[in-house]
């Protein structure tokens, strides 16, 4: 503690060039924070998805309908707790910026599958018992700031009615909250029946988008899943069974591999960083030589010099790092009341951890070779200006 | 002649500048007694710093023997010559070195970093040590906001601040008018007097030799005549 002075009023040496520097360090943490975040929700961050629920697909793609009747088989499969199916409506909202994905599906076999979905009282009920009864996630609702009894029209992109029409319009009844999540997916989303839409709709009547299954035991999942593709195999309708998590990462897959992206822009962030720092380091070690020569001189031992030197790099990179982070923590929770058509963004542990990391390597690799320059100066030469 | 604080006994320095080896102290013998005030002459090159570095522990002679305070310098590693030099000698340089970024009292409590004082202590120490050099009232004053003669007043009290025995100047009123010089080599005269600190002083200036007790010339790294004069009032 006693050489924080000294360290402090050596890092403003040059306040113009240690803010420049900071500001590096703040952007690179925040694109770390943010980046992070994003990567913790494409991979890890989807635990909070239902772990035993399975999600039955077409084996040629997710796009591909199957037919109604593979439910009750898959309903009998040993092991199968509950099935529901939902076919994907593709509606826009007024506009076609307000996107928000709806399904349709059946109240009572929808609840049985997301038993930690919860609707206010007698909602249910006033769903099952209107066609053109929808409900709509917590997020979503107050995102366009709707109230129980508004009808909400929808313009599906998918799915025109017998008379060509492509204008839905749908009666709210219901709010879907989750007790157990704050980044539950489904409070983001809209739910219609699925007998109104197959009834109504032109074209595709009997089929379904995917079924979600769930499951009397987690631990089963592997098995279930073999059996009810093998049920299909060799079948017009081949299935691909997967858990949630593991679909809704293929989802995110379809648009390249994210996570790998994501990490190649932090490397490139932080080699950039690396240079900046490492350079300005370099270059403040250099103009202190003979004060670095009069410490030498005074007493400061070679190892001592070496660790000041070290400690301003680690401070300047803690310094920037946490002030990024806090920002990333800021902007996450700014996108997370813009953007509520996503799953919130979070600097999780995990997050925290990488930063936590990043910002002491990042100190000694940028300290390191100023600070191995600062321990070998000799004390006459630097003083004689050689 | 009282008690040696120093002691050189066949001292011989040679630096390699590139492939050339560039012999600068040859044989030397000197003593120096405890309480005296030393000016060290000599032409540019004569070998007064080298001396002064290797009195002061910044520097290794190439053979013989250097002791100082009772210690055998010569015979200490860099770390243990760095601990040794906090404990007993301060070092006042021509152009001042202090750190820029530090006022003058964090100037002067640096030295005192190393110890294991806390920090009301220091700073008593550090007032102490600016009310002996007459600097206290620009205590919180950066060096650039500094006159030089200021400067070398914080820089001695730099010097001073540990306790040490000896101080080491090399060419401390270089960089200063006649009047300001008078002023420090003054202060010099009273650390050495009432202090008793031992002063080695590296000078070009015959005016600022006469402060000292005894004068030592040095031509092409060999002593070449040892004068004892009257301080200067």
């Amino acid at each position: 503690m006693r050489f924080l002075p000294l360290l402090w009023a050596t890092l403003w040496r040059r306040k113009s060039r240690t803010i420049l520097t900071m500001l590096s360090l703040v952007t690179a943490f925040l694109l770390l924070g943010l980046l992070q975040a994003a990567n913790s929700l494409l991979g890890l961050g989807t635990v909070n998805l239902n772990a035993p629920i399975l999600i039955t697909q077409a084996r040629v793609s997710f796009t591909s309908p199957l037919p109604m009747r593979l439910l009750p088989q898959i309903e009998a499969v040993p092991g199968v707790d509950a099935v529901s199916f939902s076919q994907f409506f593709g509606g826009i909202y007024k506009d076609p910026k307000n996107f928000f994905p709806q399904f349709a599906t059946m109240p009572d076999r929808w609840f049985r599958v997301f038993t930690e979905c919860k609707l206010g009282p007698g909602q249910l009920e006033a769903w099952k018992a209107s066609r053109t009864a929808a409900v709509a996630g917590k997020n979503l609702v107050e995102r366009y700031g709707w109230k129980i009894g508004d009808r909400i029209p929808l313009t599906s992109q998918i799915w025109p009615q017998k008379d060509g029409s492509r204008a839905w319009a749908f009666d709210l009844v219901g709010i879907v909250d989750d007790a157990t999540t704050d980044s539950c997916p489904r409070k983001n989303n809209m739910y219609i029946r699925y007998d109104y839409l197959d009834e109504a709709r032109q074209f595709g009547q009997g089929l379904a988008g995917i079924f979600v299954v769930r499951l009397k035991d987690q631990s089963q999942a592997e098995r279930i899943s073999s059996q009810i593709d093998a049920m299909f195999e060799n079948s017009p309708d081949e299935t691909k069974t997967q858990t949630e998590r593991d679909f809704t990462l293929n989802f995110a897959r379809q648009v390249g591999n994210l996570n790998l992206i994501l990490n190649l822009i932090l490397c490139a962030v932080f080699f950039t960083i690396l240079l900046l720092t490492g350079n300005t380091m370099s270059q403040a070690v250099r103009e202190r030589i003979p004060e670095l020569a009069v410490m030498k001189t005074i007493g400061f031992t070679d190892t001592g010099v070496l660790v000041l030197v070290l400690a301003e790099a680690l401070l300047i990179c803690f310094i920037g790092g946490m002030a990024g982070m806090l920002l990333s923590v800021g902007v996450m929770k700014v996108f997370a009341k813009v953007l509520t058509q996503f799953p919130a963004v979070r600097a999780d542990l995990r997050v925290w951890t990488i930063a936590l990391v990043t910002m002491p390597t990042l100190g000694l690799i940028v300290g390191g070779f100023p600070a191995w320059r600062a321990k070998r100066l000799s004390i006459v030469d630097a003083l004689a200006g050689r | 002649m009282s008690e040696a604080i120093v002691s050189l006994r066949g001292v011989s320095k040679t630096y390699t500048r590139g492939k050339q080896a560039v012999k600068v102290l040859e044989a030397l013998d000197l003593e120096i007694a405890k309480g005296d005030f030393l000016a060290l002459m000599g032409p540019s090159g004569s070998g007064k710093t080298t001396l002064l570095n290797l009195i002061g522990g910044l520097d290794h002679a190439s053979t013989g023997s250097v002791t100082v305070a009772g210690e055998r310098l010569d015979q200490l590693s860099g770390s243990q010559l760095a601990k040794w030099r906090a404990h007993n000698v301060g070092f006042v340089f021509q152009f001042y070195n202090l750190l820029p970024v530090l006022s003058a009292e964090r100037n002067v409590e640096l030295p005192l970093l190393l110890t294991n004082l806390g920090s009301e202590q220091r700073k008593k120490h550090v007032m102490t040590a600016l009310q002996i050099v007459g600097i206290a009232d620009r205590a919180k004053h950066k060096p650039s906001e500094l006159s030089g003669g200021q400067a070398q007043r914080v820089a001695i009290a730099r010097a001073l601040v540990a306790d040490p025995t000896l101080l080491v100047c090399d060419e401390p009123t270089g960089d200063l008018d006649r009047k300001t010089a008078d002023e420090v080599l003054h202060l010099l005269q009273v650390l050495n007097k009432q202090h008793g600190k031992t002063i080695v002083m590296v000078t070009h200036d015959a005016k600022a030799a006469e402060y000292a007790t005894h004068t030592l010339h040095l031509d092409k790294g060999r002593l070449v005549e040892q004068v004892r004069v009257g301080a200067a009032a």
